[in-house]
């Protein structure tokens, strides 16, 4: 059958079971925009910038197990598209983006709207490809789906040049892909796995460190099993929350920069540490010198080879998908007749307890003032711990990790690796879009929503009730930390000078906005917001001003080498 | 330490530049570098020549293996394997010059491919630290022009890098 290459795109859009689209049109892509018209299995989400509809593809991709898609435009749809594809990098989020770009004829001429969109993106996707026949949009696609969800995950670009799109080919989708340079190991090594079982029940003090390899691999069933049965603490990286549920005794909070006390002093002291699809980032173990200082034990977990010894020497390496290697290291445990030592862990959690004793995460609430934490503990009430929550990046962000306790996985939707401002408001837009009915949170400061507050339009054009909880301090509130901390008070430029109404910004877009700016109303604005089924509410929480972030690892500092907030 | 990496990888359009990006996005050394593509047409063969701590080279291995364009990697020197690298040089050849270049192409089994009143063009194959050897053992103020493609490698008896 023949077909143009934009009939083309789309049937392979509809073979991959696409729900949503999320884009903006342009020269480039009109024979796609065109074809999508023409069909309704495919819906498509209206952005008003590009790089809200990568954001609202990965908040897709990370509310679901499914690929995000999004479509743009040669040129400068590209170029704003690359942030959204680099936060989908550094994260591992599956995410498949097609863009348009000038015609063959024209490419290298700096043509109208042309850039080199596979130069460009290069460095942040995991591969991209530019078609140069139409006959060759379904293979590279099929490919593109494929590399996006299977072994680590990652964003995949798809260059379609307008003439392309317009030429006609022979149409078949393929029904299998294979890439002869592209295996990805799934299962781990049956040896190593055994020598894992064996150093973990013969621990005395071990931890498991769980990241957002969990959460990808759909793994937090297998990895609670684990925990339980080990009888070891568990903390998770921010990536990593919701894979073992927060309130569970066993769980001792996330670790890193903004960790807590427990999580990070188990790390410094444990004699068997497990890694599990977590890559000991710098905001996660902070001075590596200082994290190799003591005798340690460690197995890491990961489908990435390249993560492993990257940044920390380990002693057994184990290649594979997560939710694969946990299952059959608690299957070699749970043949095993050896059982965790009791007495051991009896003691350790003596220990653990004692941290846990410090009440890292405590903070003096106010009568007087919005205190950021109190927002939270109070949103994570009214919304029974069971919203989807996304956030932007910042002190919010930290503050939302820390008191949202999330039991689930995929409830939590945050810009880990990269840290882009504005990812929060479009991200809740693909959560809300692909959970219909579920309750939806943005939890965001001033200085972020402003990053994408376009979005507000698209939030009404389709409907989608989410509530934005500005906590807003009127700074860059992670900014005038560091600057308190370790910049002599010079606030420079942290300060957020001529903010708009945002309950008169809310409003012009269509949506209800609430100014909160007193502790005893926090509740009621939460309750009333959150009865709003239908409407998109906008929560302007006017916060103390001068609120830090507490337990806090200075950058540079080791994980034991702790600023609490009673330090001060 | 210095490594020389050879890899096969996809004969695509923008492989090489995700190699080289790679490199640079990474901040690792890249000495010398040549590709061409193999019996194969599917496919080109890379030698990389880098060097590192232990580390960084394991590191180099495995973001290499992750390019999705490259079939498969190995170090040459962690084992038994043959280098050389192509010299083109051309250099003044004028008088007494002319004999004494002559002569000193031919203790290093060099060859001269090109011949002027004026000029000599040699071509010389072997290590690299057999060239740099021969542009020591030549006046510089005769050499005019030199162009090295930089270490070709292969392992030595059955050490094989195919798909």
């Amino acid at each position: 059958m023949e077909l143009t290459g934009a009939e083309i795109t789309i049937r392979c859009l509809q073979e991959e079971g696409v729900e949503y689209v999320f884009g903006y049109p342009g020269g480039a892509v009109l024979f796609i925009y065109d074809e999508l018209f023409k069909q309704e299995q495919v819906k498509h989400v209206l952005v008003r910038h590009e790089q809200a509809a990568v954001h609202a593809a990965d908040g897709y991709a990370r509310s679901t197990d499914k690929v995000g898609v999004a479509l743009v435009t040669s040129g400068p749809g590209v170029t704003n598209a690359v942030t959204g594809i680099a936060t989908a990098y550094l994260d591992s989020i599956p995410m498949v983006v097609i863009s348009g770009q000038v015609p063959t004829s024209f490419i290298g001429e700096d043509a109208f709207q042309e850039v080199d969109a596979v130069g460009i993106t290069r460095p942040c996707v995991k591969h991209n490809f530019l078609v140069k026949d139409a006959k060759d949009i379904a293979s590279t696609l099929k490919k593109a789906f494929y590399l996006a969800k299977s072994g680590r995950p990652g964003p995949v670009l798809v260059d379609i040049p307008k003439d392309v799109s317009n030429q006609k080919a022979e149409y078949s989708y393929p029904a299998t892909v294979s890439i002869r340079s592209y295996n990805p190991q799934v299962q781990g090594d049956i040896g190593q796995i055994k020598r894992a079982a064996q150093m973990l029940l013969e621990a005395k003090r071990p931890m498991i460190y769980a990241g957002g390899g969990v959460i990808l691999s759909d793994a937090s069933k297998q990895l609670t099993e684990l925990v339980r049965l080990l009888g070891a603490p568990c903390t998770n990286t921010l990536m990593g929350l919701g894979g073992f549920p927060a309130s569970d005794k066993q769980f001792v909070g996330m670790l890193g920069m903004h960790g807590t006390y427990e999580a990070n002093m188990g790390m410094q002291n444990c004699d068997v540490l497990l890694a599990v699809g977590a890559r000991f980032d710098d905001r996660v173990i902070g001075n590596v010198a200082h994290f190799n200082s003591v005798p340690r034990k460690i197995i890491h977990i990961d489908i990435d080879p390249a993560s492993i010894s990257k940044r920390v020497k380990v002693d057994v390496s184990i290649v594979g998908d997560v939710a694969h290697v946990v299952s059959d290291l608690l299957a070699a445990l749970n043949s095993s007749k050896q059982k965790p030592d009791a007495a051991a862990l009896k003691g350790w959690w003596k220990q653990i307890d004692e941290w846990r004793g410090a009440n890292s995460l405590v903070y003096k609430n106010s009568t007087e003032l919005i205190k950021p934490q109190y927002v939270i503990e109070t949103l994570h009430k009214i919304t029974h711990g069971d919203a989807f929550v996304t956030s932007d990046v910042g002190q919010h962000q930290m503050w939302t990790a820390q008191y949202y306790k999330f039991n689930e996985p995929r409830r939590w939707i945050n810009s880990g690796g990269l840290g882009t401002m504005g990812f929060g408001l479009p991200a809740a837009m693909g959560v809300q879009l692909a959970h219909p009915g579920a309750t939806v949170a943005c939890v965001t400061g001033e200085g972020s929503i402003q990053m994408n507050i376009q979005e507000l339009s698209t939030c009404k054009q389709y409907n989608l009730p989410i509530k934005i909880i500005a906590l807003n301090n009127r700074y860059l509130g992670m900014v005038r930390q560091w600057q308190e901390f370790f910049h002599g008070n010079r606030y420079s430029h942290s300060y957020m000078d001529a903010l708009p109404d945002f309950v008169k910004l809310a409003e012009a877009y269509g949506h209800v906005g609430i100014k909160v700016e007193k502790p005893a109303d926090v509740e009621g604005a939460l309750k009333e917001a959150f009865a709003r089924k239908d409407d998109l509410v906008f929560l302007d929480f006017r916060t103390d001003s001068t609120e830090n972030v507490y337990p806090m690892v200075p950058g540079g500092k080791g994980l034991s080498e702790v600023i609490l907030a009673e330090d001060l | 330490m210095r490594h020389i990496i050879s890899l096969l990888m996809e004969n695509e359009s923008g492989a090489l530049s995700r190699v080289a990006g790679l490199f640079s996005a990474r901040g690792y050394n890249i000495e010398s570098l040549n590709v061409a593509p193999t019996e194969d047409p599917t496919m080109s063969r890379m030698t990389i020549v880098t060097s590192g701590s232990d580390d960084v080279i394991e590191q180099i291995n495995k973001q290499l293996n992750k390019l999705v364009d490259v079939v498969t990697v190995m170090d040459l020197t962690d084992g038994d394997h043959i280098e050389r690298e192509l010299m083109l040089v051309k250099v003044r050849a004028d008088g007494a010059d002319r004999e004494e270049l002559k002569r000193m192409t031919d203790i290093f089994r060099g060859r001269i491919i090109d011949v002027t009143d004026k000029t000599y063009t040699i071509e010389l194959t072997g290590t690299g630290y057999k060239l740099d050897r021969f542009l020591q053992a030549i006046e510089p103020g005769l050499i005019l022009e030199t162009v090295r493609t930089g270490a070709s490698g292969i392992g030595r008896g059955d050490r094989i890098l195919s798909l």
